[in-house]
């Protein structure tokens, strides 16, 4: 395979995406400028948010990566009893479960050592647990829709998914941070 | 394998990754929590976070996964100092592409910014952060990629596998890093001219 390693081409391959993916991180970004005020009110929650949106596509592209190598070796099918499917998916959402309280923690006692808090451990714990599992299972749906849709219109989920799952996931982090708050505080 | 199998085996796959990213985007968040200041100075800012970020993991994500290709194929060999042709037009692509996207943010946050009528700074301060904090991550992010990718496959690691993690620990805290670095920057320059920003 000869992929054309120059500039040009590099370019042209990447650009148009990477400008329409730039559009949609900055859905996310007016998101978060929306609760801005409550965001520099309470450091624990602006050094959550890093972390949030980076842990929500990081499981996104995981998940994406192992089903479009199950895709591609032919185990996968799209039913509720496919066992690489659940299992997948069950292990996303464990992941989350385990990480996300440590995340919460991990924040406010970095924003604690960095100045005062203006909220407890506990509720910051929570916040990053409840954001973190509802993320978990949105980038779930997100990956399966992606992952069908790419096999739907035989496009390679190589190419496509990750990008779109990670992105996507990114904007849900934020979305989903800024529910959260708005619920628990 | 069973679901049970599966979900376990996915599960340790990807645990130590992630929690190499979380620790990562937690120094990425206090290094934001230390910018309270500056978000402030120049509204619109937090706005424009999520994009850099995104762009960083999106540009070097893709590079490092065509460098380790290359490596796979034979096409580009494995040492820094050979500064091999195809490797230089490839970090070129990246950086180029990096900096046109987070230029690119940056001036369409200004205008729907203000189209929404919200606080925005200038869009001279706006464009000089995000080509500053483009450029500045983009040579960072480059050089930690080719070396990291470069001494893992080396060492005998498959590169595929260490690409994802790499990038996304190092890019945020470089993203926020740098941009740290060059809203101070941009900040005291104006300063120095005597404009407002």
């Amino acid at each position: 395979m000869s992929t054309e390693w120059s500039v040009r081409a590099i370019t042209r391959a990447m650009l148009p995406v990477l400008l329409v993916l730039t559009v949609v991180e900055l859905g996310s970004g007016l998101v978060l400028g929306s609760f801005e005020e409550r965001l520099l009110a309470s450091p624990s929650l602006l050094v959550l948010v890093p972390v949030t949106i980076g842990t929500a596509g990081n499981l996104g592209s995981i998940l994406a990566a192992r089903l479009s190598t199950a895709f591609h070796l032919g185990t996968l099918s799209f039913s509720p009893r496919d066992d690489v499917l659940m299992g997948n998916a069950l292990a996303t959402v464990a992941l989350a479960v385990t990480l996300f309280p440590a995340v919460g923690l991990g924040a406010w006692t970095l924003a604690e050592l960095l100045g005062a808090t203006t909220l407890s451990p506990v509720t910051v714990a929570a916040i990053a647990l409840a954001a973190g599992v509802a993320l978990a299972v949105l980038a779930v749906a997100v990956t399966l829709a992606a992952t069908y849709a790419a096999y739907r219109f035989s496009l390679d989920p190589d190419d496509v998914v990750i990008p779109v799952v990670t992105n996507v996931c990114d904007v849900l982090g934020v979305v989903v941070l800024f529910a959260v708050v708005i619920v628990f505080t | 394998m069973g679901l049970r199998d599966v979900a376990r085996e996915a599960y340790r796959e990807a645990l130590p990754a992630l929690a190499a990213s979380v620790v990562g985007g937690l120094v990425a968040g206090v290094v934001l929590g230390e910018m309270q200041a500056e978000l402030q100075a120049v509204p619109g800012l937090l706005v424009f976070v999520p994009a850099l970020l995104a762009t960083r993991g999106n540009v070097y994500g893709s590079f490092g996964a065509r460098v380790s290709t290359g490596l796979h194929q034979g096409l580009v060999e494995p040492r820094v100092r050979a500064g091999d042709a195809r490797l230089r037009r490839a970090a070129t692509a990246a950086l180029l592409n990096g900096v046109c996207a987070s230029v690119f943010a940056a001036a369409l946050a200004v205008v729907v910014l203000r189209a929404l009528d919200s606080p925005v700074a200038s869009a001279g301060v706006m464009l000089a952060i995000a080509l500053l904090a483009g450029v500045l991550s983009g040579i960072a992010l480059t050089a930690v990629v080719v070396v990291v990718v470069f001494a893992g496959y080396r060492r005998g690691h498959n590169p595929d596998a260490l690409v994802g993690p790499i990038v996304t620990t190092t890019g945020d805290v470089f993203g926020v890093l740098f941009l740290l670095l060059s809203v101070r920057a941009v900040l005291a320059a104006v300063g120095l001219l005597g404009g407002g920003a």
